[in-house]
């Protein structure tokens, strides 16, 4: 028997040292990776247990603060306006990381940007030892007034509303219904927690996932000012050119025919065709540009790629490739009205009239104002910064004319967003998306000249109608939306200077912060 | 002390070294513990005199005892299995204080097992005697949660029994009585175990009489499996009835036939058994379901790989947020706050306590003790690696505890009473011939020449 015994103790002793070799291969060779898991949350306790910066809105509301409490983790986040600015600040959970501004700001909030420098006096060497507060806030561009105009203006419908001041890319308003409350999931309570996010995981319309940034649909007509646009940069003679009269578009390689929403009978002119979205008149001037132009054009103002805003998983918007259109002409015409395989974020099309607004300059697109220490005091401000120049002046200030027609002609489909005494411009959009359901667009900015904000607002899957629904029932958001920033925040906003097709946009305004430049 | 040392009953050399391991124990376990209170609170911790104290006094009760009952016994068993359960408790202590409190009377209930144990089984061989009465007790006690109204459900398993205020584990103990009674079985039975009697064509097998034993044991591990969803347990049965079948005969086939017959279980299990599906599934890839069934399993590999190599420090651990951190996962704390260095280091004293079991067996001379101390090292050895192989995600988790660490009372007591035992046949092996009374009455004539030459 003691043979046996001897290799059971050597059996054992093989099997404790696969304990020890898979300890190692966990404690030091694979450790880092685990720890840089995306769902370790143990960072994130430690992060608990330390005092972290509060987030404030533009004007002042306090949207995220740690408050004390009595268990282990010593504090816990709370968001005052639950739901109103959730896809913006996120939400900080011992369970689930962070997301929205609490993770793109976390380095700031905790502290942890600042350089652990080695003390060189005594008063740094006590500040080393006794762990002084060195969190810091920040201060959104997102006013609550704006937030609470663009929810009140959605009236509970499921949507989405972005605005954005052209000049700087500086976020004004960014609201989407579903919305949640972030306190959900910031509790310290494990079992609860979990079972709230399970809750908001199966909740229709998956409202953790912020509808502004990171869910797209077919923009339909709003993508006519990237295909008028287009015709201005890469074949202005379609510009002069007076299309026929129609109630159906014939298509090349097919006997399809491309319908004009509701039956409607259209032609004419650019000014015309845009006007009252005639999709027989976009469709021909679709298959004049062809597949490269209209690629070309949507990846100028941002398509195919994520715009830089400064929050995570922002989603591009999607145009199809030239490739895709070789084998299938009448898509040219169907992705000229936005339609098929064209997908837009909110926050895309919001881009897009700012582009258009901005003299052709889309700026990058930003939620951060400026971040202040324990103190109050301001530490750094958000540095404006160009992202594309989509297009030219001259091409902004022509589209420019057509968008203003839409909401100020008799016959437009934007007569919804018409302000007194402000001139707005814009483009509705009516995608259909099914047999009986459309998404309602509008994609706006004001005032011309000299704009102060863009808005793209889209109420997905309405029923259908016999009218434009992006102007009935998209453009009043958009109007309300642009009301509520003339009237309250457009004080110190920084309109666009630069006489449309007069300048060119200054390249050298990467250093502007935000709210500097004087009010008109 | 010395004063002390001279002052108690007549000390071996082994009793002294034991004495000084506890001492040392004590002061480990009271460094551990004002060091956690101190990063957790900034302080010492209020108990930690009477802490101190109480624990010394715990062990020094059952090290006079031993001077009393075992007094030859191995001097390394006790102040390791004291060193790990006063580690778990100021573990314990941080994660549940009102677990802290019970685990400290479960300590003291143990250590009154251990005592008693001692005290009753005055000589190892004394058990052969009761062998079919450990196996009823055994099957009765493995059976037990079965039964309607005193069984309890608690987390999936069924290895709960009620009884008034009480709850308990009962195959914690049936473990022990099965070994019991596996050894002295095998023991009497060894020869016709291990020689191929029947002709089949040309092969000679094993007649199938005496394989019916190891089916009727895969058998009852499977109903285990099956009826009290306790995978851990059912494995450590069967890996020590295999284990045993093999030491005292020596087939190597064996092994081999039980390797077969747990890959057929385990097979049949993946196939019916939606929990042992979902086990190996969370272990293959708990990433797939990150915050329900891998839930534990990841937070546990978190907290380890936090740990890194000296750990983040006593106290400072942050992963109480998993599942049964004081009990199942307690290793994963401890990988945490003590690091690489650490978790090697309670590896570390398992393993002495298997080696020392394992050494008292090879110095047997009876067949019998022999057995049945190689058998409970085998328990220690498989259960401290089925669980930390579990944490660490080496193996399929299995709800199984880490013996003297985890929170739990039967497991507790019963490896007390494992200890006991083992001490037993220690102090039996090492207590000069002369001294056994009845030892040369007892003893055939074949094993005494044996002994002498």
């Amino acid at each position: 028997m003691n043979r046996q015994i001897r290799l059971v103790g050597a059996g054992l002793m093989l099997l404790f040292v696969a304990l020890f070799v898979q300890l190692n291969w966990l404690q030091v060779f694979h450790a880092s990776a685990l720890d840089n898991n995306p769902l370790n949350g143990s960072r994130v306790v430690k992060e608990y247990d330390r005092p972290r910066g509060q987030i404030v809105s533009a004007d002042g509301q306090l949207l995220a603060t740690s408050v004390p409490t009595n268990d282990q983790f010593k504090f816990q986040r709370e968001y005052p306006l639950k739901g109103l600015f959730a896809q913006i600040t996120g939400f900080f959970s011992f369970t689930y990381g962070a997301e929205g501004a609490e993770k793109t700001y976390d380095s700031i909030l905790t502290g942890a940007n600042l350089s652990s420098s080695l003390p060189t006096s005594i008063q740094g060497l006590r500040n080393l030892l006794t762990q002084t507060n060195k969190s810091q806030s920040i201060t959104l561009t997102v006013s609550q007034k704006m937030q609470q105009a663009a929810a009140t203006a959605l009236a509970g419908r499921t949507g989405t509303v972005v605005a954005i001041e052209p000049a700087t890319g500086a976020i004004l308003a960014m609201y989407s219904n579903p919305t949640y409350d972030p306190n959900l999931l910031s509790g310290h309570n494990q079992t609860q927690v979990i079972a709230n996010y399970k809750a908001l995981v199966a909740a229709a319309g998956n409202p953790l996932s912020p509808g502004s940034y990171r869910n797209s649909w077919p923009p339909g007509s709003t993508f006519k000012i990237i295909t008028s646009s287009a015709v201005y940069d890469h074949n202005p003679s379609l510009a002069a050119k007076t299309y026929p009269v129609l109630n159906a578009l014939q298509l090349p390689q097919t006997t399809l025919l491309l319908h004009n929403y509701a039956g409607e009978t259209c032609g004419g002119a650019i000014l015309q065709l845009f006007t009252v979205s005639c999709d027989t008149g976009f469709g021909a001037i679709g298959l004049g540009l062809g597949a490269q132009n209209l690629y070309d054009e949507a990846h100028a103002f941002g398509f195919d790629q994520a715009p830089p805003l400064d929050l995570p998983a922002v989603a591009a918007s999607t145009f199809p490739p030239v490739s895709s259109f070789t084998q299938d002409q009448p898509a040219i015409a169907y992705s000229a009205i936005g339609q098929q395989d064209v997908s837009s974020t909110p926050l895309e099309m919001a881009l897009v009239a700012a582009g258009i607004a901005d003299n052709g300059t889309i700026m990058t697109p930003h939620v951060l104002g400026h971040v202040t220490d324990s103190q109050g005091r301001t530490v750094s401000t958000y540095g404006d910064k160009p992202w594309l120049q989509a297009t030219s002046p001259a091409t902004a200030a022509s589209v420019t004319q057509l968008m203003l027609s839409v909401v100020n002609s008799a016959n437009g489909t934007g007569g919804a967003a018409r302000i007194p005494g402000v001139s707005v411009a814009g483009k509705t959009g009516t995608a259909q998306t099914g047999h009986h359901t459309i998404d309602a667009w509008f994609a706006a900015f004001a005032p011309v000249p000299n704009p102060t904000i863009a808005v793209a607002v889209v109420l997905p899957n309405q029923p259908n109608g016999t009218e434009y629904q992006g102007g009935t029932l998209a453009a009043p958001v958009a109007k309300a939306v642009i009301q509520a920033w003339l009237a309250s925040g457009a004080a110190g906003a920084k309109p666009v200077t630069s006489a449309p097709g007069v300048t060119a946009p200054t390249s050298s305004s990467t250093t502007v912060a935000t709210g500097s430049a004087s009010a008109p | 002390m010395t004063a002390l040392a001279t002052a108690l009953p007549r000390a071996p050399a082994r009793r002294r070294t034991e004495l000084g391991l506890i001492v040392l124990a004590v002061l480990l376990v009271g460094g551990l513990y004002a060091i956690a209170g101190l990063s957790k609170a900034g302080s010492l911790p209020a108990n930690i005199v009477p802490f101190l104290i109480g624990f010394f006094a715990m062990l020094l009760v059952a090290h006079l005892a031993m001077r009393y009952l075992a007094p030859n016994a191995d001097p390394i068993l006790l102040p390791t299995a004291g060193l790990l359960n006063g580690v778990g408790y100021t573990f314990i202590a941080r994660l549940s204080s009102s677990e802290a409190s019970k685990q400290a009377a479960w300590t003291a209930l143990g250590l009154v097992a251990f005592i008693v144990t001692l005290a009753v089984v005055r000589r190892a061989r004394d058990l052969e005697r009761y062998r079919y009465l450990f196996a009823f007790v055994g099957i009765g006690m493995l059976l037990l949660p079965l039964v309607p109204h005193i069984g309890l459900n608690i987390n999936g398993a069924r290895l709960w029994v009620h009884l008034g205020p009480f709850s308990f584990q009962p195959g914690e103990l049936a473990k022990l009585a099965l070994a019991v009674f596996f050894a002295s079985v095998m023991v009497e039975r060894a020869d016709l175990l291990s020689h191929a009697t029947r002709r089949i064509g040309r092969f000679l097998v094993l007649d199938p009489r005496y394989l019916a034993p190891i089916i009727a044991a895969w058998g009852l591990s499977l109903l285990i499996f099956l009826a009290e969803n306790d995978l851990g347990s059912s494995f450590l049965f069967f890996a020590l009835f295999i284990g045993m079948l093999w030491i005292s005969t020596g087939r190597t086939y064996y092994l081999g036939l039980g390797v077969g017959l747990f890959a057929a279980g385990a097979f049949f299990a993946l196939r019916v058994i939606h929990h042992a599906q979902s086990r190996v599934q969370s272990w293959l890839d708990p990433w797939a379901h990150p915050y329900s069934t891998g839930f534990q399993i990841i937070q546990g590999q978190f907290a380890i790989a936090d740990g890194s190599v000296f750990g983040t420090g006593p106290g400072q651990s942050n992963a109480s947020h998993i599942p049964y951190a004081s009990s199942d996962f307690i290793f994963a704390v401890v990988a945490n706050e003590l690091g690489l260095v650490g978790a090697a280091a309670l590896l570390m004293g398992y393993l002495l306590m298997v080696g020392t079991g394992l050494r008292i067996a090879l110095r047997c001379e009876r067949p019998f003790e022999k057995l049945l101390a190689a058998g409970l090292a085998l328990i220690l050895g498989v259960q401290t690696f089925v669980i930390v192989g579990g944490v660490t995600r080496l193996i399929p988790l299995t709800g199984i505890t880490l013996p003297f660490v985890s929170y739990g009372g039967s497991s507790l007591i019963a490896n007390y009473i494992l200890l006991a035992v083992l001490l037993r046949i220690s102090n039996d092996t090492e207590t000069p011939m002369i001294l056994r009374e009845s030892a040369l009455i007892d003893m055939p004539s074949g094993e005494l020449r044996e002994v002498q030459a």
